[in-house]
């Protein structure tokens, strides 16, 4: 075990960050960009972009970019043949609070050099857009829809950006931020009612989704409702 | 002399005086035996409960030992909605629809906390109990309920369907049919079921008797 990987490991010892926690207060390691290939040639070829990078977790690289590269940075991570890094595990989102920014975090294995990285990108409170990664990874597709849909973050040039998880008309906002209610914003009469009205009948054909197009409509009188009630025992 | 019977004051044209009562009574007695021995459950298991509920159909517990010989995963012909496990706001207009589309006479049992009253998930996406959805007759508690639980539930149902009468058929299976896919409980039946102490999560009253708002907890 180096010395780096034990630094990380203390940090483990003190438990997860609170989201209270900021930069100045960060008593952890940031590591040693040499341990980690990656991440040296990340700063040696973006400068700048590279905001700051983090070691947790043990062996957890973290790094943060600009928000208006990920596109170009990701690209490179993925194609550059030293990196290679060809599997996006996950895309997800963190809201910290406290009109502080909304992370979008990638978490990217190399097959090829058995590495693990996570990149993350921070995105101002009042402007939630970020170039979508569909182009690179087809798996980004349906992450970057969760994400959207819990968090409420556009992802510029996503083929089909619709909610995922919640219904398809729900207004109640993206029910993951911190400025949302636990409760949701509606009450709970209002919330049934909606719920019960929902079309359970949208439904897609596999042609649809080959065109990504929009899902095909049921008229209620079609699908068979109870016309009376049924009392015959 | 039969049992549980009365003697008529009328006269009957076939069976004579004091008969009909008695003829009544038996049809009950067969009916409700031949219903009550041969219920078959719509599983709709969202969560942990559903793993209780195939224990019980399985060998240890046998549910079949109660006439529940088959699981009909078709709500068309199934007698007894078992909805086990926690219900989302997005999956209620789909228990409605199943609860809509199964024959009379149904009955449907609410297992487990969550599907009972929303137990832990008093959040934004669940439904806080299905009797807001669908009109339940048995409510097992238990997190999950172990599958004497269920079996008690069930044995508590085949109890019920005892008791009924023929006589009383629409009085108990009365159903409006513009209420279908409707909502089974009022405004205020929703409220109430999530006002203070509606439910195990609330947290609005502490012991101290200052209501504190979920809301000022959270910024």
């Amino acid at each position: 075990m180096t010395d780096e990987t034990q630094s990380g490991l203390d940090t483990v010892d003190e438990g997860p960050l609170p989201s209270e926690a900021t930069d100045e207060t960060f008593s952890g390691s940031t590591g040693d960009p040499a341990g980690h290939p990656t991440v040296s040639a990340l700063i040696e070829k973006f400068g700048d972009a590279v905001r700051r990078h983090r070691l947790t977790a043990g062996d957890q690289w973290v790094v943060w970019v600009d928000a208006a590269r990920n596109l170009e940075i990701l690209g490179w991570l993925k194609d550059d043949p030293n990196q290679c890094y060809d599997m996006m595990s996950d895309v997800t989102g963190v809201d910290y609070g406290g009109g502080r920014p909304v992370n979008v975090v990638y978490q990217m294995f190399s097959t090829v050099h058995k590495r693990e990285l996570r990149v993350r990108c921070e995105l101002p409170i009042d402007a939630l857009e970020i170039d979508s990664v569909c182009g690179l990874w087809k798996c980004a597709d349906w992450l970057e829809r969760e994400v959207y849909d819990l968090f409420g973050i556009t992802f510029e040039g996503h083929p089909d950006l619709r909610r995922i998880l919640m219904p398809d008309d729900y207004e109640e906002g993206h029910p993951l931020r911190k400025d949302f209610p636990l409760r949701g914003r509606f009450s709970r009469p209002e919330q049934t009612r909606r719920a019960l009205n929902q079309d359970v009948e949208h439904y897609y054909l596999a042609e649809d989704l080959d065109q990504g197009g929009r899902p095909q409509e049921v008229a209620p009188a079609q699908v068979g409702t109870i016309e009376s009630g049924e009392g015959n025992g | 002399m039969l049992p549980g019977g009365g003697t008529s004051k009328t006269t009957g044209p076939m069976f004579g005086a004091g008969s009909l009562t008695f003829l009544t009574s038996k049809v009950d007695a067969i009916i409700n035996w031949g219903r009550l021995n041969s219920l078959w459950p719509m599983p709709f298991g969202t969560a942990c409960c559903a793993i209780e509920m195939m224990a019980s159909a399985a060998s240890n517990f046998d549910l079949a030992r109660f006439g529940m010989e088959r699981m009909s995963f078709s709500p068309r012909q199934a007698d007894v909605l078992i909805c086990a496990g926690r219900v989302p706001y997005k999956l209620a207009p789909v228990l409605r629809r199943i609860w809509d589309q199964m024959p009379q006479p149904k009955w449907c049992i609410s297992m487990g906390a969550c599907a009972s009253t929303g137990g832990v998930f008093d959040v934004y996406s669940m439904v806080q109990g299905i009797d807001t959805i669908v009109p339940v007759d048995v409510y097992i508690p238990g997190c999950p309920p172990r599958p004497e639980g269920l079996i008690y539930g069930l044995m508590m149902i085949q109890e019920k369907i005892r008791e009924e009468s023929l006589v009383k058929h629409f009085e108990h299976r009365a159903e409006d049919p513009t209420w279908v896919a409707k909502p089974r409980a009022n405004e205020a039946d929703v409220v109430g079921l999530t006002g203070p102490f509606g439910n195990s999560t609330q947290q609005d009253e502490p012991s101290t008797g200052v209501a504190v708002k979920a809301d000022d907890l959270l910024t």
